[in-house]
């Protein structure tokens, strides 16, 4: 329970209403979330993962997650994200040390590591379009098991594709697509796995933490039970399985 | 005739200029992204940025500047009182279920029968960068396009058909140049107003596709 406030009776009676456990003196640790170190949080992601990875520019990418996967070792992996990562990312590092067999994700810059490893034709990478592969996460993560998006259905990336007119237009069949991984930023957590956000660092990881089988958080604040409001919580917690502490 | 064509800033004003009020307007990155800088005060409009943000404002002083708030060129933008941050899934889904009443998109090249193509310039291309436009150009209620009327080597963008890959086939509703407005009708590309000092006919010789007088 390291790094969340316990309380006990004469806690705040305005959470203590959220966790009458605590109001009443029990102990309340009974789901905890939180894990201590780094090698907690990577305990067990297995070579050949698939791991989604939250994040949009530089904004609400969990860097630290990251630099603990490299150190854990795992190799075989299939990444998916917004992008194929900046030289200096931890993409880059992932993809430098050849632990990464294919990469999905909506666009590559043609001057990065993963866009000198595509011209080589030494990188695997599928391109989503952004939409299409959020959606295909959400989809995965709300047991949809196909859906018809008029989003690339007249283009390149639909050949050889199942594609049917619906309402007069296009179609392309797009199917789920789930991680055994995710890894996300959070802005704060209690030890329920409950999450926010900061500002636009939302992004997908909200989607990601539905999407996998494994959703490892690191947040940069850790509150007490029911110090987010109910109706702030942006993740519930039943979606997180791990969260680290690692502050700004 | 003496012409002058337009610079970025230009062709964004330009494009501001016809952004009613009260518009809910995704921007795609380049020139586009200019737009939002040249609406008018005091008009309200809801600029959506496909990173989750409703209500995005302009770009912050630099001693303001909140690093978790950006746009979706990545640059560090502000959000409007009484905006709001949604998930990826949430904002393509403002995208593709036809909430937004304008995208407006770069492009290589736009044809007559409003295909766009802005995302490789070859089949063949390795490096792909579709990011989110393709999403974004079929789901606007208008798309938009601000692009320069030819290329650096004096290519006219405007085609009777997109010759690389297409984003989307018959979706654009106008395109925005560094010299002409055209509107994409069902007879082709119909010029709506020209900078000063161009005439229809050299447009005309700038342009590949059959322009339409207006």
């Amino acid at each position: 329970m390291a790094g969340v406030r316990r309380r006990g009776v004469g806690g705040n009676p305005l959470t203590d209403r959220l966790d009458p456990g605590a109001a009443a003196g029990y102990d309340t640790g009974m789901i905890d979330k939180f894990v201590h170190s780094m090698a907690d949080a990577m305990a067990g992601v297995a070579d050949g993962s698939t791991i989604l990875l939250g994040g949009f520019g530089d904004v609400g990418i969990p860097t630290a997650l990251l630099d603990g996967l490299i150190v854990q070792g795992a190799r075989e992996l299939t990444i998916v994200a917004v992008a194929g990562g900046r030289d200096g990312s931890a993409i880059e590092q992932l993809l430098a040390l050849g632990r990464v067999r294919k990469l999905i994700c909506s666009f590559v810059r043609p001057a990065s590591l993963a866009g000198r490893l595509l011209q080589r034709g030494d990188l695997d990478v599928e391109i989503v379009p952004q939409g299409t592969l959020a959606e295909r996460m959400r989809a995965a993560g709300a047991g949809i098991t196909g859906f018809y998006t008029p989003t690339g259905a007249d283009t390149l990336l639909a050949e050889g594709r199942e594609t049917r007119e619906i309402g007069g237009k296009l179609c392309l069949l797009e199917y789920p697509l789930p991680g055994d991984v995710a890894l996300i930023e959070a802005w704060s957590a209690d030890r329920w796995g409950n999450l926010t956000y900061r500002d636009s660092a939302r992004n997908l990881n909200p989607v990601m933490a539905m999407a996998a089988g494994l959703t490892i958080a690191m947040t940069r604040n850790v509150v007490a039970l029911g110090e987010i409001a109910p109706e702030s919580v942006v993740t519930p917690g039943i979606f997180v399985n791990r969260v680290l502490h690692v502050p700004l | 005739m003496e012409f002058t064509p337009l610079d970025r800033n230009g062709m964004a004003a330009w494009c501001a200029r016809d952004i009613p009020e009260g518009w809910l307007v995704n921007l795609g990155i380049g020139i586009p992204t200019l737009v939002a800088d040249f609406v008018p005060a005091g008009r309200e409009v809801i600029f959506h940025a496909e990173n989750g943000v409703i209500g995005m404002g302009p770009a912050p002083a630099p001693h303001q500047v909140n690093p978790f708030l950006i746009n979706a060129s990545t640059t560090h933008v502000t959000l409007r009182t009484g905006g709001s941050y949604v998930h990826h899934a949430d904002s393509f889904a403002i995208a593709r279920g036809g909430h937004l009443d304008l995208c407006v998109l770069g492009a290589f090249e736009v044809a007559e029968n409003g295909d766009i193509a802005n995302w490789a310039r070859s089949a063949d291309e390795p490096v792909k960068q579709v990011g989110g436009a393709m999403d974004l150009a079929i789901g606007a209620k208008r798309l938009w396009v601000v692009m320069e009327h030819v290329t650096r080597d004096g290519q006219s963008r405007i085609r009777q058909r997109c010759s690389y890959p297409l984003t989307a086939k018959g979706t654009v509703k106008r395109v925005y140049t560094n010299l002409a407005v055209l509107d994409v009708e069902p007879r082709g590309f119909v010029v709506r107003e020209m900078i000063p000092g161009m005439t229809l006919e050299a447009l005309q010789a700038r342009t590949e596709a059959k322009l339409h007088e207006a």
